[in-house]
C-alpha cells in the first residue's frame, strides 16, 4: 500500500482562555489513504474543527504530529498549504469581488499562471453551475450559490487533499444534495482525497466510506457506517399491544427472547434493541401468542449512526447537535 | 477536468515568494475598485474638501503667500491620506474575517508578510492619483514642488503607509472577538496622533509639552520630512529622521503584524 497521505500521531490541542485551560482534541492518531472520503461525525465543541485546522496548518498542534501529502504540518507549513484544498466554515469569498476574479486570485495565490488560471476557473464555474453568476458580485449569491463557490475555490489548484469543514451546514436539502453531487463526481473523475467534518448523521452515513465519530476531544470509533451500525447499535424492534395487561404480560417473553430488558415507552408499547431483529420477530410473534399476550403491532427499524453514538457516549447526537456547544472558548480564541 | 488536473499538478509545489505574493494580494485588493472605479471618485474628493474648506482657513490666518502657506499645508495633507488610508486595512480585514475569506488567504502558500503589504499598499495606492490631483488644482494658486521630491515624497508615505496598515491590521486581528475594539483603539490614537504631527496646524506655539510628545510622534518626523522633500531639501537631515522614522514604524508594524498572525 502507498504511503498515507494524511497521518498524525498524538495530536493533541489545548486552549488557555480566561485562565481556564480547555483540552479540545487529545491523542488523535489517524492515517488516511490517497483517495479516501473520510468524515470527522461528532456535535459541536467535539473537537472535529480544531483537528481539521491543526491538519490545514491554521492552528498549532500542542503536542503530537502530522503531515499531509508528504509535508510536516509544523515544520514545512507552506509545502502542506499548497498541496491541500480547505473550504472553512464561513464563506472564502470576498464579499466585495466578482465570483470569477476570486477564482483568477486563488489561481495566482497557489503560483499558477493567468492563462492555467483562467481556465481552471472557467472549468470548475462550468462544473459547480456557476457559469452565469461569473460577474456576479459574490454578496449578490445565494447561500448555496456561495457554497459551491467555497468548493471552487478550493479546488482551483486541483489539490491532493480537500478539506471540508461542515460543507453544509445552514444549506436547505436542495442545495445540499446538489453540493454533495459535485463532491461526489469530483472524488469519480480526480480520485481526490476528501477529508469532512459534519455534525448531519445522513450525511456521514450515505456518504462517506469511512466515519471517525468523535466527542470530547477523541476518537472514539473509525470504522465503515454500515460495520459501525452492526457492531455498536442492533435493530431497534417495537411492539405495541392490545393493553396495558398483555404489555405487562408480553415483557418477559420480549426478555427472553432478544436477551436485553426492554424499555417502556408507554403503557402499552415495549422496545428492544437486537442483533438478528429480523429473525427475532418471527419468534416474538409466536411466542407472544402462545403465552396470551399477542402483538397488536411491531415495527422494525435499522440502526443509524444517531444509534452507534448513543450506544458510544450514552447521549443522542441529535440532541447537543444543535446544543450551545459545551466548549465554545476554542473557537473564539483560535 | 482529469487532463488538465494533471498538468496543474505537475508544476511543482507552491513555496513562498514574498514578492509575487505581495503583487497578488495587491491585485486581489485592487479588483473591486478597478471593477467599480466610481468608488475612486469619493476616494480622491475628500482631500480636496480637506484642502478647500481648511485651505482658506490657514491661508488666512497665516498671513503669508498664498503659495508659501500650500507648500506648508500640501504635504500636510497627503500624509492624513495615508494616516486615514491604511488605518482603514484592518477595517476592511474585520469585514473578511467575519466570512471566511481571511481564513482562506491564510491557508494558501502566502507569505504572510504578503498579506499585510499587499493589503496596505492597496490603502496607499489611491494616494498617488490623490497627490498628483492635489498637485493639480494648488498648482494654480501657487503651490511648487519639485518632481524629484513628489516622487521621494510619495516613496516615504508608501513606507508610512505598510508600517501603519500593518498595525491596523494587527489591531484587527487582535479585536476580532469584538470588533467595537477596533473603532475605540482606532479612533483614540488616529486624532492625537494627527495633531500632534503639526498636519494641519503648526505646532510652533503650542506648549512645551505638546511640542515634547509630538517629537517622538514618528508622524511629526515623516510630516517634517515630507514638507523637505517636497521644497527639494532632498538630503537634509529632516529626510533622513523621517525615513528613519518611516522605516522603523514599517518594521515595527511587520514584526507585530506576523506575530499576530501566527498567533491567532
Amino acid at each position: 500500500m502507498n504511503d498515507p497521505i494524511i497521518t498524525a500521531r498524538g495530536l493533541s490541542k489545548t486552549f488557555t482562555a480566561a485562565r481556564r485551560t480547555v483540552t479540545a482534541v487529545t491523542g488523535l492518531d489517524l492515517d488516511v489513504a490517497e483517495g479516501e472520503l473520510v468524515a470527522f461525525l461528532g456535535p459541536n465543541g467535539a473537537g472535529k474543527s480544531t483537528s481539521i485546522r491543526m491538519l490545514t496548518t491554521l492552528l498549532p498542534a500542542t503536542s503530537g504530529t502530522a503531515r499531509v501529502a508528504g509535508h510536516d504540518v509544523a515544520r514545512d507549513r507552506a509545502g502542506v498549504r499548497g498541496a491541500i484544498g480547505y473550504v472553512g466554515q464561513g464563506n472564502s469569498a470576498g464579499h466585495n469581488q466578482r465570483v470569477r476574479d476570486e477564482l483568477l486570485s486563488q489561481g495566482a495565490f497557489y503560483g499558477m499562471t493567468r492563462r492555467d488560471s483562467a481556465r481552471r476557473a472557467d472549468e470548475l464555474l462550468e462544473s459547480l453551475n456557476l457559469a452565469p453568476l461569473a460577474r456576479r458580485g459574490v454578496m449578490t449569491l445565494s447561500g448555496g450559490q456561495k457554497r459551491r463557490l467555497d468548493v471552487a475555490l478550493g479546488l482551483v489548484h486541483s489539490p491532493r487533499v480537500l478539506f471540508l469543514d461542515e460543507p453544509s451546514t445552514g444549506l436547505d436539502p436542495q442545495s445540499r444534495a446538489h453540493l454533495w453531487q459535485h463532491i461526489l463526481q469530483l472524488r469519480r473523475t480526480a480520485g481526490t482525497t476528501v477529508f469532512l467534518t459534519t455534525h448531519y448523521l445522513e450525511e456521514a452515513d450515505q456518504f462517506a466510506e469511512r466515519v471517525m465519530v468523535m466527542d470530547h476531544g477523541r476518537v472514539i470509533a473509525d470504522d465503515t457506517a454500515s460495520r459501525l451500525k452492526s457492531r455498536l447499535a442492533g435493530d431497534t424492534v417495537t411492539v405495541g399491544f392490545a393493553g396495558p395487561e398483555q404489555a405487562r404480560a408480553g415483557e418477559p417473553v420480549v426478555a427472553r427472547l432478544a436477551g436485553r430488558e426492554p424499555d417502556r415507552v408507554d403503557a402499552v408499547t415495549l422496545r428492544v434493541t437486537a442483533d438478528k431483529a429480523d429473525v427475532l420477530v418471527t419468534d416474538l410473534v409466536r411466542a407472544l401468542d402462545e403465552a396470551g399476550a399477542p402483538a397488536a403491532r411491531i415495527a422494525l427499524r435499522e440502526p443509524t449512526l444517531d444509534d452507534v453514538f448513543l450506544s458510544l457516549t450514552g447521549r443522542s447526537l441529535r440532541d447537543t447537535g444543535d446544543a450551545p456547544a459545551p466548549d465554545h472558548e476554542p473557537s473564539e480564541t483560535r | 477536468m482529469t487532463t488538465a488536473s494533471a498538468a496543474v499538478r505537475a508544476v511543482p509545489a507552491a513555496a513562498e515568494r514574498p514578492l509575487l505574493d505581495t503583487w497578488n494580494v495587491f491585485v486581489r485588493e485592487m479588483r473591486p475598485t478597478l471593477r467599480d472605479p466610481f468608488s475612486l471618485i469619493f476616494n480622491l474628493l475628500q482631500p480636496l474638501v480637506f484642502l478647500g474648506l481648511f485651505g482658506p482657513l490657514l491661508i488666512g490666518s497665516f498671513k503669508a503667500p498664498v503659495g508659501e502657506t500650500l507648500t506648508w499645508f500640501v504635504p500636510g495633507i497627503l500624509v492624513m491620506t495615508v494616516l486615514f488610508g491604511s488605518g482603514s486595512t484592518g477595517a476592511n480585514l474585520l469585514m473578511e474575517m467575519q466570512t471566511g475569506s481571511h481564513e482562506r488567504t491564510l491557508v494558501a502558500p502566502i507569505a504572510r508578510s504578503a498579506l499585510l503589504v499587499g493589503r496596505a499598499l492597496k490603502e496607499i495606492a489611491p494616494t498617488i492619483a490623490q497627490a498628483v490631483l492635489i498637485v493639480a488644482v494648488t498648482l494654480p494658486f501657487g503651490f511648487r514642488a519639485s518632481p524629484f521630491g513628489l516622487l521621494a515624497g510619495l516613496v516615504l508615505l508608501a513606507l508610512f503607509g505598510v508600517g501603519l496598515g500593518s498595525l491596523s491590521y494587527a489591531l484587527a486581528l487582535a479585536s476580532r472577538a469584538k470588533d467595537w475594539m477596533f473603532w475605540a483603539v482606532q479612533q483614540s490614537l488616529i486624532f492625537p496622533l494627527m495633531i500632534l504631527s503639526g498636519m494641519l496646524l503648526p505646532l510652533d506655539d503650542a506648549p512645551a509639552w505638546m511640542r515634547a510628545v509630538a517629537s517622538v510622534n514618528p508622524i511629526s518626523h515623516i510630516v517634517s520630512a515630507e514638507r523637505a522633500l517636497l521644497t527639494a531639501d532632498l538630503l537634509s537631515a529632516t529626510v533622513l529622521k523621517g525615513f528613519t522614522a518611516a522605516f522603523l514604524l514599517a518594521a515595527i508594524g511587520l514584526a507585530v503584524g506576523i506575530g499576530a498572525i501566527r498567533r491567532h
